[in-house]
């Protein structure tokens, strides 16, 4: 047995044992577990909260791509959930039922909004940047309020779910359950591979000292921007998935405070871990739910609790079982 | 063109309210470098603390003393208690922090006052109308919201550039370690900073809550206006709030009065009458994203940072 010179030097790889890891573990067995629960005991409810958990911590992933890896603090990302959802909505009412249309066009849209944002956003930086993506997700809020042919304030109720032929029946909430999963697990793995790879050097070297990373010949507004894309792809994804699952949108999915339970979510979280936001979405949702059914005024509890995680836990949850603390 | 003058009159007195609540939040933000999402909050306070104190008191003066009396002392207490702890973290932990406050005020009134929203009625002198030119009646309140303000803003004026609390304030945005090495007591200065921030942001609030129902969530669409003001603006330049913060008021106020009226031009009713005011309300936002694309600093920076 070889002892290591220094303990703060040891590089030995992570340990399952450790707390971090066997909490993920866990956690994701308990997702995949749930639609088993459902169908033994019949409670649907479980089911359905439990997918609004999966496809809001989609958009808290993608938002962790830019604000964790990239550090680009978007105070605007309910936008995107918005976009998706209306995309689905709108084609829904002009009767394009198809999925194969619908869902494309989403991140489609999404993608290109985040374009143009990102393209104007990421000239400022600091709190500046914050205000501006704010800026622009209100500028949405008020246009899908204007549209007065898919609802306006009231927002728009969604007949038929998006339809994929005889492949997939998003009825089945079993099934759309796995679909969230599976779509939620196969972003965190593409954003596990983006920022191992040279491109996601680039951003985070960028997020730590953009001056030097340009002065070493990076165009960093670029990489940037094509991150900051890709996070409102996924997120649009996102918005296509909630509009499935609610049958339902409406502006106030793009309130400022939306974007602020995102924002929430990451940070509680773990900022720039992989499975931080997932682990975010989780507790900040169920916290609510079960906040709600013990007392009637649960954010009174809520909110103290985000103020003491604000001050006293470094890195979120998944910094706390690691055991990082701040004094 | 009577009408006109008159909803440019509304314009001026949403702006110098917007003003009220954006020179405490651009002194927080240019001094203490803190973001403070529960500032709408203490608007709302200051709204429930008047119409409180207007059933108890009978008085609308006495009210609107005691409710900004409240809402200072309600700030002073938020910074020792909580506010204070944030101090020199990230914005994100700011925004973490403070959107938790929101969350904990928007519940903490429901608790005390209640779900339904309540009303601060005026006293009667206050509800005529005056004859301002020929031809043009104006309510007389919303004449005193602007005059009020406006001698709210030219004190805030004074203190700040005329008085030794000033210097110190100016002297702490500037640069904070400097004024503590020189024994000023930086913690003191601050509590002071955020409950004058907090007293301006409660007297706007009991001035709005005539015209609009004291309710809860009150606070969070006039933040984010509140935000773009000091963006335009500069952030922790109170002039530039001034300017940027009627700006704004008049922009809102003429846009919802008159977009209507001209995209009836070119549409028919009905989407003229739903587009006119998301219009409206949009082109604040295009107008902020336009000034931040082309002055990253905003219109009046402030001189040293």
């Amino acid at each position: 047995m070889t002892a290591p010179l220094d303990s703060s030097l040891d590089a030995a790889p992570e340990s399952w044992l450790t707390p971090r890891p066997a909490f993920t573990v866990v956690l994701l067995a308990i997702l995949a577990l749930i639609p088993v629960y459902a169908m033994l005991t019949g409670d649907t409810f479980t089911m359905t909260l439990f997918t609004r958990v999966l496809i809001l911590a989609l958009g808290a992933v993608s938002l962790n791509l830019i604000m964790g890896y990239g550090g680009m603090v978007s105070f605007g990302h309910a936008a995107y959930l918005g976009i998706g959802g209306y995309a689905v909505g709108i084609l829904a009412k002009e009767g394009i039922g198809s999925g194969l249309v619908q869902w494309p066009v989403a991140i489609a849209a999404a993608a290109l909004y985040a374009l143009v944002v990102g393209a104007l956003s990421l000239r400022t930086r600091g709190v500046y940047f914050i205000m501006i993506t704010l800026a622009f997700a209100q500028m949405i809020y008020y246009v899908t309020i204007g549209l007065d042919r898919y609802g306006g304030d009231d927002g728009l109720t969604i007949y038929r779910r998006s339809q994929f032929g005889g492949l997939l029946d998003l009825n089945n909430k079993t099934l759309f359950y796995y679909l969230c999963l599976a779509l939620l697990l196969a972003s965190i793995y593409l954003i596990s591979r983006l920022v191992n790879s040279r491109f996601g050097l680039v951003i985070r070297g960028a997020r730590s000292n953009d001056r030097r990373m340009r002065a070493i010949g990076f165009p960093t507004f670029r990489y940037k921007l094509v991150c900051f894309v890709i996070a409102g792809a996924l997120c649009g994804l996102a918005g296509a998935l909630l509009a499935n699952h609610t049958n339902f949108i409406s502006p106030a999915l793009m309130h400022w405070t939306r974007s602020g339970d995102l924002i929430v979510m990451v940070v509680l979280g773990g900022l720039g871990s992989l499975f931080g936001p997932l682990i975010g979405a989780v507790t900040f949702l169920l916290l609510e739910e079960g906040l709600s059914r013990l007392t009637e005024y649960p954010d009174l509890i809520l909110g103290p609790v985000l103020l003491l995680v604000a001050i006293y836990v470094n890195g979120g949850i998944e910094g706390l079982l690691e055991g990082r603390r701040r004094g | 063109m009577l009408y006109f003058i008159e909803q440019c009159l509304n314009g001026v007195q949403l702006g110098m309210l917007l003003f009220l609540l954006a020179a405490g939040l651009t002194l927080v933000f240019g001094i203490m470098d803190l973001v403070n999402l529960a500032h709408g909050s203490l608007y709302m306070l200051g709204a429930y603390f008047a119409a409180t104190f207007a059933i108890l008191t009978g008085s609308f003066v006495a009210a609107l003393v005691l409710a900004v009396v409240a809402s200072l002392l309600a700030g002073m207490v938020l910074e020792v208690v909580a506010i204070r702890r944030l101090y020199g973290r990230s914005h994100l932990d700011h925004v973490l922090g403070t959107f938790g406050l929101l969350l904990f005020f928007n519940e903490l009134v429901r608790l005390v006052w209640g779900p339904a929203g309540m009303t601060l009625p005026l006293p009667p002198q206050m509800l005529t109308a005056v004859q301002i030119i020929p031809g043009v009646y104006y309510p007389i309140y919303r004449l005193v919201i602007i005059l009020a303000t406006l001698t709210v803003a030219v004190l805030l004026y004074v203190v700040v550039m005329r008085t030794r609390l000033g210097m110190l304030i100016r002297a702490g945005a500037s640069n904070r370690e400097m004024i503590g090495a020189l024994g000023v007591n930086i913690k003191l200065l601050y509590t002071l900073v955020f409950g004058l921030g907090a007293a301006l942001a409660g007297f706007a609030g009991v001035m709005q809550a005539p015209i609009l129902t004291v309710q809860i969530g009150m606070g969070e669409n006039i933040l984010i206006l509140a935000f773009v003001v000091i963006i335009i603006g500069g952030i922790g330049s109170i002039r530039g709030a001034f300017v940027a913060a009627i700006i704004v008021g008049l922009i809102d106020t003429v846009g919802r009065a008159f977009l209507p009226d001209l995209l009836h031009l070119v549409l028919n009713t009905n989407a003229a009458a739903t587009l006119g005011p998301s219009l409206s309300s949009m082109s604040i936002y295009m107008l902020m994203a336009g000034i931040l694309v082309f002055r990253p600093e905003g219109l009046f920076p402030a001189a040293s940072k």
